[in-house]
Formats: structure tokens, C-alpha cells, sequence
């Protein structure tokens, strides 16, 4: 015993010490795991055409980030998944139909407009995705708004994706038609995603299955998209736009792309607050402009432009809440200041 | 005074848009079609040869502490003379392009190429100059305009040009589209000017070592 710590092997390194085996890597992947259910439940809605949007997509994306960093000779970064979540989430926010050529300019604005011109991976002030969305709206606004109802011509197996039926999405619908919403689609239909709309947004169930996953394994905290879909759901119990105050409620938070958008979009590490304080100012903000432009904007879905919109702010909100250095006393600070 | 050197600056090396960053106002709005930027891009040389020249012939009678209200008042008279006979003979043309002749007074391109050149050359030289930095904005306008007017409306002079089955991309034709292909094209054009500063400091090295 005595002798044992001569064979001790002292290492000398700086802190910290103990690390965590994750990496930006294991966390995308998480990502992609959490996000699989609802691209199942697109495929299974959307036909097969989803999965392959899903895959062209992803390329793309992937594609143009090598190209950049090949061009600007800097070192090759897409190991690290995060084009592809980015090009699998701007496969998620967009219609089915929409050809696949445009995704691929889609992800040319994401990877190279929003993410490398401004420095790559955590120097994007924009969620990458959303702005490949915005940007593709901007452009083809008419491929971008024409949703299709799969129930009149289902075929999962199908490879063209499901005749085109254009039809109303539920949000277009609540904005002026909440009754015939009512009709058309009861509550359940919303939740497990038996509506028309962007591939991956339709279904609140799956993306709730993938958005507990993250929050259970802590790629994500719980206090944006708790504090996001509270505020959408408070305000529209508050203001409801038809009779039953909690049906529109349901139908509020269940419809468009909010689940999406509040566990997969507003929750990205590089633009969203860095403090828990910080988080839940920056969901209550997505949901008060989620819920302004929904009602009172000229687009019937708000969640892209609100979290778009929020990503400005957050070194705002980062400078107001800016936690206390440990042993600074408040007193004290103000004093000196004075 | 040197024309082809003054060609030169005017064209790529001191470029009023993409390297003096001057007139990018007008330069982001109006060039979402060719026949815009030729307008715009005429009514500007016109107009900077004509100021330059009045300039350079007053530079000496006005009074420094008054002259840059001075200048704008030569600047402003030859714009409604260019305004003027546009609406009266090209009325498409200054419909299209609305109010930003008029606005061609506070051009920063104008007040700035007065101040850092006419005031200080000959009429000679100013004259060239007024023609060069317009020819300079000119090219940029078109370049942004074929660009712009190409994949944004699928045309070009109001011409169908892309085959049916293009879309076209929206949002180049939008205001936002006018900045990022300002954007791009001043990245280029800087990218271009650099390395052939790289490539003459290496030349100027080899020649000193030798």
C-alpha cells in the first residue's frame, strides 16, 4: 500500500477537469433523433415524397456548407450535423409540394446568407432554417402557401407526393372561418396532425414526443417552450376569436407550426438567450408576436416571423439580465457606480 | 490630367458604388430593371459632368465656409434641367424611376465627387472626371440590373428571356434582393481589388530582390 503511489501517474492539465462527452455533434444528433417522429408521421401523412424532400434537403444543405468553407479554404465543419439539422428543419417548414430545386435555394440562403457570411456555426444572429423559410417565401410566395389535403388523395407509397387538393390550412381557416374550422377538424384531428400544412408541423403529438425527448435529455431547457406555448395559450384563452374560449385555446397552440417552432426553433443555442430568466422573456416575447400576427397580421401563421423577430433581441435581453457576479453585492455595485 | 488612368479609377479602383460606397440608395432602389439603370444611370453622368464643370469654373469665387450649399445649388439646377426634359421626352422612363431624379440633388456621388474633386482640379480634369464616375456608376447599375431583372422577373428590357418554366426568384426584385446583390457584388469587387494588390506587392518584393 505503502509504495502504490510511487506508480501514481500525476498529470498536470488545466481546468476543468472533468469533462462531458457532449459535443455539438451528439447534440444535433439528438436533435435529428427527437425530430424523426414527426418526419414518420410526414411520410405516413405526406407521402413518400416528404422523405425524399426531407434527404434533398439535408444534401443541400450539407452540400453548401462544404462549398463555402471549401471556396474560403477553411476548415471542414459539417461533421458536426448542424447543416443538416438545418436542412432537415427547412424541409420541415415547408409544403410538401414544394419542388426540390427551391429547397435547395432555400438552404443556399440558410448555410451561406445566414450561417457562413456572418461566420459560421455560433455566429448566426438568425435561425438558419427560419430564414431559409422567410427567404423562400419572399421569392415564391405562391409555391410556399399552396398546402395540400392529403385525405383526398392518400397514397403513403407514393412517389410524385398526393395530387395537389389545395386546401385551407387550419390557421387560414381560424383566422376568418373558425366554425367551419370546427367542422372540418375536431381537436384530436389537430393534435395528432390529420390536417393539411408543412410537412413536419402537422402533427403536435410527434413533435411533443421529440420535444420531451430533448427536454429529457437535456439538449433543450424547458423554460422557452413552456413559456412560449403558455403565453399563446393565455392570450388566446383571454381573446378567443369564436365561442368556446378552450377550444380555440386547443386549436391555437395544436395548429401551424408552434410545437415546431417552440421546442425545434426558438430553443437554438446560438440565438436564443444564455440565462434561464433571459429564456422565459424571449418565449413570452415569441408568444405575444406569434399570437399579434396571427390576428391581426396579413399572414395566418406568425410563429417564423415572431422567432425571427426575437432573434434580434436577444443581446438585448441578454444585457438586461445579466446574472450577478458571485460575491458582488448589489448595495455595494450601486454604490461604487455612484 | 490622365484619361485612361482616370477611366480606370472611376470604372474599378475607386468605383463610386462599390469602393467609395457613395449613391447606394438610388443604387439598391432602382435597379430591378435594365432600362432603369440606363435612365438613372445617364441622368447621373449628365448631371455630374455638368456640376463638375460649373464647379470646377467657380471654385475659385466661392467662399469656403458657404460652399457645400453652394454646390448643392448648382447640383439642384442641373437636376431639374435633367428632370425636366426626361418627363417631357422619355415620360416612361421618369415614371419608372419616380422620385429618385428628383432625389439625384442630395446624391451622395454628386455632393462628394464636388467636394473631393472639382472643387479642388481643373474644368478639364473635372469634366473627365464627371464622365468616368458616372461611367462607373453606370456599370454598376447595369450589372445589378441584369442580375436583378434576370432572375427576378425572368427578363430582360422588359423582354422574356427565361424559358416559360422558370420562377422567378421574387425576392431579388424586392428591396431586400437589392441588398444582397449589393452586398455580393461589393464583396466580389473587393475580393478582386485585393488580390490584385497581393499579386503587384508580390511582383514589386520579386523586383526588389532581384
Amino acid at each position: 500500500m505503502n509504495g502504490d503511489y510511487k506508480a501514481l501517474k500525476l498529470i498536470a492539465s488545466s481546468n476543468p477537469h472533468i469533462r462531458s462527452n457532449e459535443d455539438t455533434r451528439s447534440l444535433m444528433l439528438d436533435v435529428i433523433i427527437a425530430l424523426c417522429p414527426a418526419v414518420a408521421w410526414s411520410v405516413y401523412r405526406f407521402g413518400f415524397r416528404a422523405l425524399l424532400a426531407a434527404a434533398v434537403s439535408v444534401a443541400s444543405a450539407v452540400f453548401w456548407e462544404w462549398l463555402y468553407r471549401k471556396l474560403l479554404k477553411k476548415p471542414q465543419m459539417f461533421g458536426d450535423l448542424s447543416a443538416a439539422v438545418t436542412g432537415l428543419l427547412l424541409a420541415m417548414v415547408c409544403p410538401v409540394t414544394l419542388p426540390y430545386w427551391m429547397l435547395v435555394v432555400g438552404n443556399f440562403f440558410a448555410i451561406v446568407v445566414v450561417k457562413q457570411l456572418y461566420g459560421g456555426l455560433g455566429k448566426n444572429f438568425m435561425n438558419p432554417a427560419l430564414a431559409g423559410r422567410a427567404a423562400l417565401v419572399a421569392c415564391y410566395a405562391s409555391q410556399m402557401t399552396t398546402w395540400i389535403d392529403p385525405a383526398a388523395g392518400w397514397a403513403p407509397l407514393s412517389l410524385k407526393g398526393v395530387d395537389v387538393v389545395t386546401s385551407a390550412t387550419p390557421l387560414a381557416m381560424m383566422k376568418d372561418n373558425f366554425a367551419g374550422l370546427t367542422e372540418g377538424y375536431t381537436v384530436a384531428d389537430m393534435f395528432l396532425g390529420n390536417t393539411g400544412g408543412s410537412a413536419g408541423e402537422v402533427s403536435a403529438l410527434m413533435l411533443l414526443i421529440g420535444g420531451c425527448y430533448l427536454i429529457f435529455r437535456k439538449v433543450i431547457s424547458w423554460q422557452i417552450p413552456v413559456s412560449y406555448i403558455g403565453t399563446v395559450a393565455l392570450l388566446s384563452l383571454l381573446f378567443p376569436n369564436g365561442n368556446s374560449a378552450v377550444s380555440y385555446m386547443l386549436y391555437s397552440i395544436f395548429g401551424g407550426g408552434l410545437m415546431l417552432g417552440a421546442f425545434f426553433m426558438a430553443t437554438d443555442y446560438v440565438t436564443s438567450p444564455v440565462t434561464k430568466k433571459g429564456q422565459l422573456i424571449f418565449g413570452v416575447g415569441c408568444g405575444l408576436l406569434t399570437v399579434f400576427i396571427r390576428r391581426f397580421g396579413s399572414f395566418p401563421e406568425g410563429v417564423c416571423y415572431s422567432i425571427l423577430l426575437m432573434n434580434c433581441t436577444v443581446w438585448i435581453i441578454d444585457r438586461a439580465v445579466r446574472p450577478q457576479r458571485f460575491g458582488a453585492d448589489k448595495a455595494k455595485k450601486e454604490a461604487a457606480k455612484k | 490630367m490622365n484619361f485612361g488612368k482616370q477611366l480606370k479609377e472611376g470604372l474599378i479602383t475607386n468605383n463610386p458604388v462599390t469602393v467609395q460606397l457613395l449613391g447606394m440608395c438610388s443604387t439598391m432602389a432602382i435597379t430591378t430593371s435594365i432600362t432603369n439603370g440606363i435612365g438613372m444611370g445617364v441622368s447621373v453622368m449628365i448631371i455630374l459632368t455638368l456640376a463638375n464643370i460649373f464647379i470646377a469654373l467657380l471654385r475659385k469665387v466661392i467662399p469656403d465656409e458657404v460652399r457645400i450649399a453652394c454646390f448643392i445649388v448648382v447640383i439642384a439646377g442641373f437636376v431639374t434641367m435633367v428632370d425636366l426634359s426626361l418627363q417631357a421626352f422619355f415620360p416612361a422612363i421618369a415614371k419608372s424611376l419616380g422620385v429618385f431624379i428628383p432625389l439625384i440633388v442630395v446624391n451622395c456621388i454628386i455632393l462628394g465627387r464636388a467636394e473631393a474633386f472639382a472643387s479642388k482640379n481643373s474644368v478639364a480634369a473635372s469634366a473627365v472626371d464627371g464622365i468616368t464616375q458616372g461611367l462607373g456608376y453606370t456599370a454598376v447599375l447595369l450589372v445589378l440590373c441584369f442580375v436583378r431583372e434576370l432572375l427576378g422577373a425572368g427578363k430582360l428590357l422588359g423582354v422574356q428571356v427565361m424559358p416559360s418554366s422558370y420562377v422567378p426568384a421574387g425576392i431579388l426584385v424586392l428591396p431586400v434582393g437589392g441588398f444582397l446583390c449589393l452586398g455580393a457584388l461589393i464583396a466580389a469587387m473587393q475580393w478582386a481589388l485585393n488580390k490584385s494588390k497581393e499579386k503587384a506587392a508580390k511582383a514589386e518584393g520579386k523586383e526588389a530582390a532581384e
